[in-house]
């Protein structure tokens, strides 16, 4: 097993631990949910980083077309989707507890929730095309698209807003240097680094597994040949 | 077998052990009137590591399953490149 599976596996060990047990400074309205920084925020910036990954990869796709590459961007999409999806409930959750409601017109929470609609309908597009190079290649291009759409609605259209409940107000959208404290730092920045290790770890192995599976395949053509 | 279930023994062992010293510091964090409410209360009982113990085991729990994942996908993957 390579060193950053362990690593995975202690910041994540950390995370929780002080993440409940840590200091946090004494704040209204949030009062204890304030921790959930360390597992919310961490979602958002896996997903942003693992859906960078994601077209990274698509893009050398149609450079340069090779199944690899595409395995590679539809199971980084896949756990990006997933940490988006795990951002939007637990944020929605917190929405309740915190602003009284689940979900609430606000320049964040809709872009966030209009991004994972794009990109669920990348998964969509891969459903709907029987062709393997044919799908890779839609698929490849859409998922540019959907980045491009990603960025405006996650990181500008925010900061354009004038108002908005989230933190993080003028700044990154998702939260202002200054609702952190040094001792909430410690454990925050393992948080990111852990989640965010996570989330390629399952995609490292979904996509073992996808080209073992496309392996076999081949030498099953090759003995009926 | 059994060596290698002792040495993923003291492996997660020697993963938990700088935790919990790090959980003792922990401990420092004061109550005080007048400010917004936490739970002191849920700290002073002790409960919170009910909490964390949980916690603990469940993340743990996954980790196993991930780990025993990726090694059967490595042992597949042997076993398609080797014929």
């Amino acid at each position: 097993m390579k060193w950053w599976k362990y690593l995975t596996i202690v910041l994540l060990l950390y995370t929780a631990v002080m993440g409940l047990l840590g200091h946090v400074p004494r704040l209204a309205i949030l009062n204890e949910t304030e921790r959930n920084l360390y597992f919310h925020v961490p979602m958002w910036f896996g997903m942003t980083i693992i859906l960078l990954a994601s077209v990274v990869n698509s893009i050398r796709y149609l450079r340069d077309p090779s199944p690899r590459l595409d395995t590679l961007a539809h199971e980084s999409a896949k756990t990006g989707i997933l940490l988006g999806t795990l951002g939007l409930l637990t944020g929605s959750l917190w929405a309740r507890y915190t602003w009284g409601t689940w979900w609430t017109t606000d320049v964040k929470l809709n872009g966030a929730a209009v991004t994972m609609l794009i990109y669920l309908a990348y998964l969509v597009l891969r459903g709907a095309v029987q062709d393997e190079q044919q799908r890779a290649r839609l698929s490849a291009i859409y998922n540019i698209f959907a980045f491009a759409a990603a960025i405006p609605l996650l990181f500008i259209m925010p900061r354009l807003a004038s108002a908005s409940l989230h933190p993080g107000m003028g700044g990154n959208p998702g939260f202002s240097k200054y609702d952190l404290d040094s001792a909430m730092r410690l454990v925050f920045y393992p948080a990111v680094i852990g989640w965010t290790l996570l989330g390629v770890w399952i995609t490292e192995v979904a996509c073992r597994l996808a080209f073992v599976k496309e392996k076999i395949y081949e030498k099953q053509d090759k003995q009926l040949a | 077998m059994k060596n290698k279930t002792n040495n993923l023994l003291s492996r997660a062992m020697a993963l938990l052990l700088p935790l919990l010293l790090l959980a003792g510091a922990a401990l420092a964090q004061t109550g005080a009137a007048d400010q917004p409410e936490m739970a002191d209360a849920l700290r002073a009982n002790g409960k919170i590591y009910v909490v964390v113990l949980v916690i603990v085991i469940i993340l743990s729990g996954l980790f196993v399953y991930l780990v025993r994942l990726d090694r059967k996908v490595s042992r597949l993957e042997r076993e398609v490149e080797g014929r």
